[in-house]
């Protein structure tokens, strides 16, 4: 097991190298310079900066390997990831700010979204064709068909509307006051949670519904079980081993969808900030951005990969 | 004469099919003596597994559903139990032992949590208690180190060893009955004996009734005290299992024991396969269900269903000519 982890940690190194170049070199490929920005905003041109001496100023005349190497050997041997283009403040900062809250984010919309599509998933195979069935199903389908970028927005403006009320929009960090803190993440979480849930309740119930014609299944009838442990126990943990793919695989769907929430709901995470980088072409808070969600994505794989082991004692990781 | 353990009375369950309704078992009829070994014995799709099913009422409904009759245990009527009521029969009174001990397992759970599960369920006992009870009955059916065995999982077990840990299960509340549906068919011939000898003896021990379903004859001469045939979800021939191999009633029995090898007696005599195809139960002929495949049929077989009669002391065949048969 030990083995088995530092072996796929060691196996995330060539990934991430390739991962940062191609982070690194498709940041640069957007079309407008970040110098082309610069110059043509006031406040730079003021300062009667050419063009070249703002590209020395940023370290940006050099050939762009030079670059990447500075660039790879400041987050190696000092932790560094530079600093902002335009606002000259340490990237290690802002990321340092952001990341926690669209982790928050993140981790509430996939609570909401799994304590949502599991249950519902359980219920609905154990209670197949019933009325309560057909309502989850088209439950799921309407989630899945209803883009949550539209539901974000109808949520920010009807309210307001109907009952002269919309989510709180002043941001509160989770330190200085955790109520109202989750009580501004829930409405988004929720929307990103739903929508997550969709496909994760269909495949729940397919499993379920799989699992429950299993042999084994009549066997723990048999031994006289009632419903509950013979769900709970004997076709649960059965079920879930694909879900727990497909959690893995909807990774990097969650930091998507948290990018779009974010800006919907004003929240300061890692979206929003990428979202301006990217707008004013600032790359090294871009490509820092990108890093960070790609080690994310990978370790969560790595996660969901060692929770096959809890649930099916057939795995051995060698 | 005391009333038998387990009384099935006119049991039929049927399966709504695309193809209409399936009588897979119909009219069925037999006694379980407390501490008798009653086979069932048929092709596939005689109806001898949903019998068995039918009596713990574990048919899928839907499509199943047992249609009529009464399974009268210890006096009381299975049928008309409720949930609660036939759950409490389940696996304490009356286990269940079946086919596919590969599949039969459920894989995510352990041995030892398998095995106790019953006695933590029926007897409310606590479960390291279970798990310990569990230690003993695996040393009961021969696997050795019972209480390392505990934490092991199915995967690692050959397909034997699993129908020891089913037979380990369903004895794990001394049931006073046990049914067993083709215990040992998945196996390799060199574990067959092996599991049935370690069955029987071990319901003898429990003082257990044993309900086993097979179609193997040479499994019934060895193993059972009487003997039901069935054919086309009815019972053809019932009858003591001595009295059966001497004097076949039934045209079908007959033909079963001829397509057994026999290893006493001539083994130069040649095998003769039953002629023609199980019948489709769904559109199953007016008369008796066998007539097709029936060297002796008459015209009267086709057109009449022949009933059970007493043709012997204790001996019952569903033919038109069990009294020529015998003779």
């Amino acid at each position: 097991m030990q083995a088995y982890i530092v072996r796929r940690v060691l196996a995330l190194i060539p990934t991430l190298f390739f991962a940062s170049l191609i982070v690194f070199v498709t940041v640069r490929m957007i079309p407008g310079d970040v110098i082309d920005l610069m110059l043509s905003q006031n406040d730079i041109g003021a300062s009667k900066m050419g063009r070249e001496q703002l590209e020395k100023a940023l370290g940006l005349d050099q050939p762009m390997w030079i670059q990447y190497g500075r660039w790879m050997g400041a987050i190696l041997f000092h932790g560094d990831f530079g600093r902002s283009l335009w606002q000259n403040t340490p990237v290690n900062e802002q990321l340092l700010q952001r990341l926690p809250v669209t982790f928050e984010l993140g981790l509430m919309a996939l609570i909401v979204g799994l304590s949502v599509a599991i249950p519902i998933g359980v219920y609905s195979a154990i209670r197949q064709d019933t009325p309560g069935d057909y309502v989850a199903r088209s439950f799921s389908i309407l989630m899945l068909a209803v883009p949550s970028f539209w539901l974000g927005t109808m949520v920010m403006v009807f309210p307001s509307l109907w009952w002269g009320w919309s989510p709180p929009i002043q941001f509160v960090p989770f330190s200085r006051d955790p109520w109202g803190n989750l009580s501004q993440m829930i409405i988004p979480s929720i929307i990103l949670g739903c929508a997550l849930s969709a496909i994760t309740m269909r495949l729940t119930r397919t499993m379920m519904l799989e699992v429950l014609r299993q042999d084994y299944i009549r066997t723990a009838w048999a031994k006289g079980l009632g419903e509950k442990l013979v769900v709970a126990r004997h076709a649960l943990r059965n079920a879930l081993i694909p879900v727990v793919t497909l959690i893995g695989l909807q990774a990097p769907l969650l930091i998507g969808g948290a990018v779009i929430m974010e800006q919907i709901f004003v929240i300061p995470g890692m979206g929003l900030l990428l979202l301006d980088a990217v707008s004013q072409r600032d790359y090294p808070v871009i490509t820092g951005v990108f890093l960070i969600v790609g080690v994310a994505v990978m370790c969560i794989n790595l996660i969901v990969d060692l929770s096959y082991g809890l649930l099916d004692p057939k795995v051995r990781y060698r | 004469m005391t009333a038998p353990l387990l009384s099935v009375r006119n049991l039929s369950t049927r399966f709504r099919t695309e193809r209409g309704t399936v009588r897979a078992v119909d009219g069925v009829s037999f006694d379980v003596a407390a501490g008798e070994t009653l086979a069932i014995v048929g092709e596939s799709g005689s109806g001898k597994s949903v019998t068995a099913l039918s009596i713990l009422r574990l048919i899928p409904d839907p499509p199943g559903k047992i249609e009529e009759g009464e399974i009268l245990f210890e006096g009381r009527d299975l049928l008309k139990l409720d949930d609660a009521g036939i759950r409490a029969i389940r696996g304490d009174r009356i286990a269940m032992i079946f086919q596919e001990p590969m599949s039969s397992l459920n894989p995510a759970l352990t041995v030892g949590m398998q095995v106790g599960e019953p006695i933590n369920l029926h007897r409310k006992t606590v479960w390291a208690k279970a798990l310990d009870k569990a230690a003993e009955l695996l040393g009961k059916v021969r696997i050795p180190d019972g209480r390392s065995r505990l934490s092991s999982y199915p995967h690692q077990y050959s397909g034997g060893m699993r129908q020891r840990v089913m037979i380990a299960m369903a004895l794990a509340c001394q049931p006073q009955l046990i049914i067993a549906d083709e215990p040992t068919t998945a196996l390799d011939v060199t574990v067959q004996a092996q599991i049935l000898a370690l069955l029987k003896e071990l319901t003898r021990e429990a003082n257990s009734a044993m309900i086993l379903i097979t179609h193997d004859l040479g499994v019934v001469a060895r193993y059972a005290d009487r003997v039901v045939v069935m054919y086309g979800g009815r019972i053809v021939e019932t009858a003591p299992a001595r009295q059966l191999y001497k004097t076949p009633r039934h045209p079908y029995t007959r033909g079963l024991m001829a397509s057994v090898p026999r290893l006493d007696g001539d083994t130069d005599r040649p095998l003769v396969p039953i002629e023609g195809q199980p019948p489709d139960l769904a559109t199953l002929p007016p008369g008796c269900a066998f007539a097709p495949r029936c060297k002796e049929a008459a015209d009267r077989c086709r057109s009449e269903r022949p009933p059970l009669v007493e043709s012997a002391p204790n001996h019952f065949s569903a033919c038109f000519f069990h009294d020529r048969l015998a003779s």
